[in-house]
């Protein structure tokens, strides 16, 4: 059986749960980042699928990645700032410890 | 033929340099594994014949988030302490088969429309014009410029020393 449109999104699927496990399960933050990104990707490898196989000759998908990339990038430098200042203030980057917000 | 090994071998690789992201307890080597992990999948946009977008990945991804990932893991320490799960793994996990099970029975029982046409090979030419060209999507680049502009000025406000 040839490679398709299905093994593709199957595969999209999985690093998107790989991702999604990650980001539920970990305490370290620059992991659960790292767990996002991941997810970013999987959804990235879905758009592309679809643009090759559904609409080869239009590219959307491939113009909708590359907006996907430009708000990743922000999202990881922003999400790393914002750890980076947590750490500096409370010295720590686990999730469960950073509670001042907690109720 | 080519293709379909290529992206059997891609697959697995990604797959497992993803599993190793979650499952290493090492902080450093999780994020090594990440870049594996980005480098494979710029592999695969080139079996989906998107050439750009394989260069992006690597200068964006492979260039840029990694190198920001790994020194953000040198600046904290955390990394003697590992990448513990926390107390909810075990429904974390239950969750994400449940999420691969759902999401992959959808797939497969849908019936997708799959053109015949060959895909545009080489594609820049064709990404620049629906990008910049009329009709194209040249309003959401722009707002992609503004946002840039708005994460340079943020990490910077949020980063400096008072």
């Amino acid at each position: 059986m040839s490679v398709g449109l299905e093994h593709y999104l199957i595969l999209s699927a999985a690093l998107f749960s790989i991702g999604f496990y990650g980001a539920l399960a970990k305490k370290n933050a620059i992991i659960i980042l790292m767990c996002i990104e991941l997810m970013i990707n999987a959804v990235n490898i879905a758009m592309a699928a679809f643009s090759r196989y559904s609409v080869p000759v239009l590219l959307t998908g491939q113009v909708f990645i590359i907006f996907i990339i430009v708000v990743a990038a922000a999202e990881v430098a922003v999400g790393l700032a914002i750890i980076m200042n947590i750490y500096r203030s409370r010295e720590t980057t686990e999730t469960d410890k950073i509670d001042l917000m907690k109720w | 033929m080519a293709l379909d090994i290529l992206f059997w071998l891609l697959a697995t690789v990604s797959v497992g340099a993803a599993l190793a992201v979650v499952l290493l307890r090492d902080v450093f080597r999780a994020a090594l594994s990440l870049v594996l992990c980005f480098l494979v999948v710029a592999g695969i946009y080139i079996t989906l014949s998107a050439d750009f977008l394989a260069a992006v990945q690597v200068l964006i991804y492979v260039g840029g988030i990694a190198i920001l990932i790994v020194l953000a893991i040198m600046f904290t320490r955390d990394i003697q302490r590992g990448s513990p799960a926390n107390r909810l793994r075990i429904p974390a996990f239950i969750m994400a088969i449940l999420c691969f099970g759902v999401i992959s029975f959808a797939l497969v029982n849908t019936p997708w429309q799959i053109s015949t046409l060959s895909p545009t090979i080489p594609t820049t030419p064709a990404l620049a014009d629906k990008l910049l060209g009329k009709g194209g999507f040249i309003l959401p680049v722009e707002i992609a410029a503004a946002l840039l502009l708005a994460v340079l000025l943020g990490a910077i406000a949020l980063m400096r020393e008072k």
